[in-house]
């Protein structure tokens, strides 16, 4: 007979691992990578890959030069989601050195300082960005147009959704407006001149990729839900006292919305542990998205508005409790 | 510009003026008057914060010490990493007196190794004595020896205390040791013990505590106390009393002649720091020889 | 076949059943050669031998007495010779004091009913509650969920709670066990005199009996049965089809789910929101004790494993060594195996195999190979599914981590008294950290704490 193996109970264990999370929702991601391809061309491939190479090499090299652990992390998928994510962030203009410096913002000062995966204060891949777009303003709010395939760094720029409704709100010229392109184009991505992050391009695809983790159970509906709903009913009601604002639908299909709700905000380690913190979260959020992008000096208030929300995360943690077993009936 | 300058400093000047002004006023206002004794206590006294004592730091000792000597008497506190040293300078700073104690030192009263007592499961989960200890007898057949997961060593905070790894056991470095008593309260099983330290540091002590019948307990580990009673019978002082099927030497009795040593047929008993027996010299028998 | 299956109001999860025994029908077990007793077979203080070696007992003979009000006695399941008062290793993976019993032949003490009559409340009208009670008591009649809590006590509530209802708890919510569903296949008509023995004891006239839907055969039994019985009394008894859910079964989630109704945290016990819960092998264990004048000496246990042969449903004199069970399903197979004493989420991990089956032991489950280690814990990915999984509204992750760095105070802030050790946080946890492990060495410190601190006032 062999030996006994003795433990404290239980002794079973379910399917899940973090391997299967972190990858679920990098194939989430998928349906959007294949459609920055199609609109993107080579930009998008060499923004991705150097966004995600970079990103795996530098939590590599922290781990076994800096922080010489003996076992590496890069294959739990964590260090490849955040360079995913921060290359859907980045225009498919970008040079290639600074998409290593935004990588090694979000590993080197956003993640592994705090003690890797499961410790990080604010999301990676939005540190990465807000601090490329403070450290070079000019390259990350210059979006080249879709369709150009084959350029990469000689790309054709053009205004964004974004740029045109904060435009049409500092000049007061609802006009503007009217070149905005309609919602269908919008949420196939399939705008002419649309302009605009890897990621943000297209909402059907990103929106494939929620109902893929919301079946396999990577992330539930509480954050997703909230931010996009709030987004809606406070632009609908500024939309209501204001043509200068755009119609709500317009609001949460352009920009970083989407991809934010769904992919951003719901980061495990910086969203709060319980269904109604969540909601706060992120009702908190759609306020200030919706606040920085009409009054403040960005067009996009998504990342920004996460990496505040970030900050609250623990204070959420700390004052809101899930519902209590026994807690209706007191004594 | 000048203008800019001395406006400048009379502003900040004032407002430092007026800050040092209320802050003064509040500390007297709010001032907590502490018998000034506490404080010398608290200098003389090493400054660990070991908690060994049974205060929370070395303040708490303070003024426990106060308290008691304005009561009549400081029995019962004692700093024992400072020792009779400090409590000697702390008495005469209190004008008391102290009664002499024994230094005293941890002993870990198991010598279950890896050789002597067989694996018979393997323990997978939180590797912590405490979570060791509620999942069963551990690893071995014997539900009373120590599981070597080091709770005793992570309780220790003058690194006096290591599992060592070939036996698998926890090892006291008896000089660093101050017997503040964290590894006894942080052993589940009750395996350390608080002994006399003995001079020269040399102890007599039963190194089991298992309370099974003879033939379990050596079936459990070869060396292991089966309550045979033969030390007790061999002990000149009455040091030693059987109980529950294990031995235990009492250490204020105890003086250290080792009889029990040699009549424990499962060498249980342990002697420490003592000089190894000096080989027999050969000549006696040749010259006997020689003489027949 | 589809019910309308309630079920408790928060977290939970959905554990692979391996209801590998589910059909089997259960077999009367050999019995052994030698009979082991441990004395601390139930909640409270253990029992005291009432023989010593050299006497000899019949099947039924009292051998231990309850010693104090929170206790039980034991009775010998077996006959033959008292071999010696020592100790052996129990459930608890200690050693601790047994009577051991060494087996001639079988014979029953003359008191007990071998016959198959059924016995009716009806046909009884002498029986009042306190003599329930009273039979219930003398008989040893515990737990057989596995708590093992003296059945007595939990029928003669406070004068502070007011009994409204008994609720059967035939959940069987754990992997692997179908000794509760055999049971109910096989003695329905006897659990319903057990149930109706109950409610008599307990002054009341509801009664529900919880299965969960993965039984719909024993849910269309004992409907069709209650129906029968109870249909023209004045007792109101119904079959609730519950979810399959872990932890379905305890106990407070079982009342919540029932009458809608949650315990509050501890100290507070389902009496105090009416419901007194027994599990369904407690009740034909009351109508034996009660009706057959049969004390608690034999059981449902199922003995269970992916790799052994004959799984199996056995019906098991007390104090059989497992290790007789499992010969009989085909032996321990190779390699490395947990043995359990229960099933896979709550049950006990053993060294021996010759541990005796006891009043609480409903399963004997084998788990092999790559399920029996456990994988190396990564660090926290703050998830959050453990705070989604638990049944109680805690947060797995915030306890575990004041276990860890002893945080007694803010433990006991954060409840953790209120944890059932279920084990759902940690089944699901994707970074297989051991989350129990901490919470419940956390649980008991606060708990020995909570004592303390009364017992100084």
């Amino acid at each position: 007979m062999g030996k006994l193996v003795v433990s404290l109970s239980p002794h079973a264990h379910g399917k899940d691992t973090v391997e299967r999370n972190m990858y679920g929702v990098i194939i989430a991601l998928l349906p959007a990578l294949l459609v920055s391809f199609w609109f993107f061309g080579i930009g998008s491939a060499i923004v991705c890959g150097t966004s995600v190479a970079a990103c795996v090499l530098f939590e590599w090299a922290i781990n076994k030069y800096i922080l010489r652990n003996e076992r590496t992390t890069i294959c739990d998928g964590s260090a490849v989601l955040t360079g995913l994510l921060l290359g859907f962030n980045l225009p498919s203009n970008l040079p290639i050195w600074i998409i290593i410096i935004g990588a090694l913002f979000a590993i080197g000062l956003a993640k592994m300082p705090f003690g890797g995966l499961g410790n990080n204060l604010f999301n990676p891949a939005l540190v990465g960005r807000a601090a490329l777009l403070v450290a070079f303003p000019a390259q990350m709010t210059t979006w080249p147009k879709a369709g150009q395939i084959t350029s990469y760094l000689d790309a054709e720029t053009g205004a964004t959704p974004l740029y045109l409704m904060q435009q049409a709100i500092k000049n007061g010229d609802p006009s503007l407006l009217d070149q905005l392109p309609d919602s269908l184009s919008l949420f196939l991505g399939n705008h002419p001149d649309g302009a605009g992050a890897l990621g943000e391009i297209c909402g059907a695809a990103l929106l494939l990729g929620l109902v893929f983790m919301l079946w396999r159970k990577i992330i539930t509906w509480h954050i997703p839900v909230s931010i996009i709903a709030t987004v809606f009913v406070f632009s609908g009601l500024m939309h209501l006292t204001s043509p200068v604002y755009a119609d709500p639908i317009t609001v949460i299909l352009s920009g970083g919305l989407l991809l934010g709700a769904i992919f951003m905000a719901t980061d495990y380690v910086t969203s709060p542990m319980t269904p109604k913190g969540q909601l706060i979260y992120g009702v908190a959020i759609g306020v200030l998205t919706v606040i920085i992008r009409n009054w403040g000096a960005y067009p996009e208030g998504m990342s920004f508005a996460i990496l505040i929300m970030n900050a609250f995360t623990p204070l959420i943690n700390n004052y809101v409790k899930p519902q209590r077993f026994g807690e209706e009936l007191k004594g | 510009m000048t203008d800019g300058i001395l406006i400048a400093v009379i502003v900040l000047g004032t407002i430092g003026l007026v800050a040092a002004l209320v802050l003064y006023l509040c500390s007297k206002r709010f001032a907590v008057v502490e018998d000034p004794r506490i404080a010398q206590v608290t200098e003389t006294l090493p400054g660990a914060n070991c908690g060994g004592c049974g205060f929370a730091g070395c303040g708490g000792l303070a003024d426990a010490l106060v308290k008691g000597a304005d009561a009549g008497s400081i029995d019962g506190l004692a700093c024992p990493v400072g020792g009779q040293e400090v409590m000697g300078k702390v008495a005469d700073l209190l004008g008391m007196a102290i009664a002499n104690g024994d230094p005293m030192v941890a002993v870990v009263r198991c010598n279950g190794t890896c050789v002597l007592r067989p694996k018979i499961a393997e323990y997978h989960g939180l590797r912590t004595c405490a979570a060791m200890n509620a999942c069963g007898a551990g690893e071995t057949a014997c539900g009373f020896g120590c599981l070597g997961c080091g709770d005793c060593v992570a309780a220790c905070q003058f690194g006096a205390i290591s599992i060592n790894p070939e036996t698998g056991l926890p090892e006291v470095d008896d000089e660093k040791c101050v017997a503040c008593g964290a590894c006894v309260k942080a052993c589940p099983r009750n395996i350390i013990e608080l002994r006399k330290k003995g001079p020269k540091s040399r102890r007599v002590f039963v190194s089991c505590v298992n309370k099974d019948k003879g033939p379990v307990a050596m079936k459990a580990c070869k060396a292991a106390c089966i309550g045979c009673g033969k030390c007790e019978k061999e002990c000149p002082f009455g040091a030693i009393s059987v109980e529950n099927n294990v031995s235990y030497i009492d250490f204020t009795k105890c003086r250290l002649c080792r009889k029990c040593v040699a009549v424990c047929p499962t060498k249980a008993i342990h002697a420490v720091n003592f000089p190894a027996p000096k080989p027999k010299p050969e000549e006696p028998t040749k010259e006997k020889e020689e003489q027949a | 076949m589809k019910f309308n299956a309630r079920t408790f109001s928060i977290g939970g999860i959905h554990p692979e059943e391996n209801k590998l025994t589910h059909e089997v029908a259960t077999q009367v077990a050999a019995l052994p050669k030698q009979a082991i007793f441990p004395l601390g077979q139930h909640i409270g203080a253990p029992a005291k031998p009432v023989v010593q070696k050299g006497d000899k007992v019949k099947v039924g003979t009292m051998i231990a007495e309850a010693n104090g009000f929170v206790s039980a006695p034991i009775y010998s399941s077996v006959s033959g010779t008292v071999l010696k008062i020592d100790t052996a290793i129990d459930a608890t993976g200690y050693r601790k004091p047994a009577i051991i019993i060494n087996v001639e032949g079988d014979e029953w003490e003359e008191r007990i009913d071998r016959s198959d009559k059924l016995e009716t409340v009806a046909a009884h009208p002498e029986l009042t509650p306190e003599e329930i009670v009273e039979r219930i008591k003398s008989a040893g009649v515990v737990g057989m969920g596995g708590a093992c809590f003296p059945t007595f006590i939990k029928l003669t509530p406070p004068p502070t709670a007011k009994a409204e209802c008994v609720i059967i708890n035939a959940v069987e919510c754990e992997p692997y066990i179908t000794a509760d569903y055999r049971l109910m296949m096989e003695h329905a008509d006897e659990i319903l005199v057990g149930l109706e023995l109950l409610m008599k004891a307990a002054k009341v006239t509801k009664g529900y009996i919880g299965i969960e839907t993965n039984k719909p055969a024993a849910i269309e039994l004992l409907t069709r049965k209650c129906a029968e019985v109870f249909g023209t009394s004045a007792y109101q008894v119904s079959v609730v089809p519950l979810k399959q859910r872990y932890p379905q079964g305890g106990e407070k989630q079982l009342v919540d789910a029932v009458i809608g109704r949650q315990v509050p945290a501890p100290p507070a016990i389902p009496v105090n929101v009416g419901a007194i819960v027994q599990n369904v092998g407690t009740a034909f264990a009351v109508y034996e004790a009660v009706m057959k004048h049969k004390p608690l000496f034999e059981r449902y246990t199922t003995v269970t494993g992916k790799r052994l042969q004959n799984p199996s449903n056995f019906l098991v004199r007390m104090g059989t060594p497992m290790k007789e069970l499992i010969d009989a399903c085909g032996g321990m197979p190779e390699g490395d195996h947990k043995l359990l004493a229960g099933g896979p989420m709550m049950g006990k991990a053993l060294t021996s195999v010759d541990v005796p089956i006891c009043k609480g032991t409903n399963s004997v489950t084998i788990i092999s190979d790559d399920e029996a280690v456990r994988k190396e814990p990564q660090p926290c990915i703050r998830c959050a599914k453990c705070v989604g999984a638990c049944p109680m509204g805690l947060e797995p992750y915030l306890l575990a981590k004041l276990a860890a760095v002893q945080n007694w105070e803010r433990s006991e802030q954060e409840d953790v008294v209120s944890c059932i050790e279920c084990g759902s946080c940690q089944f699901t946890c994707p970074a297989h950290r051991p989350l129990l492990d901490h919470i419940r060495l956390g649980k008991a410190t606060v708990m020995g704490i909570i004592r303390g601190r009364a017992e100084k006032k």
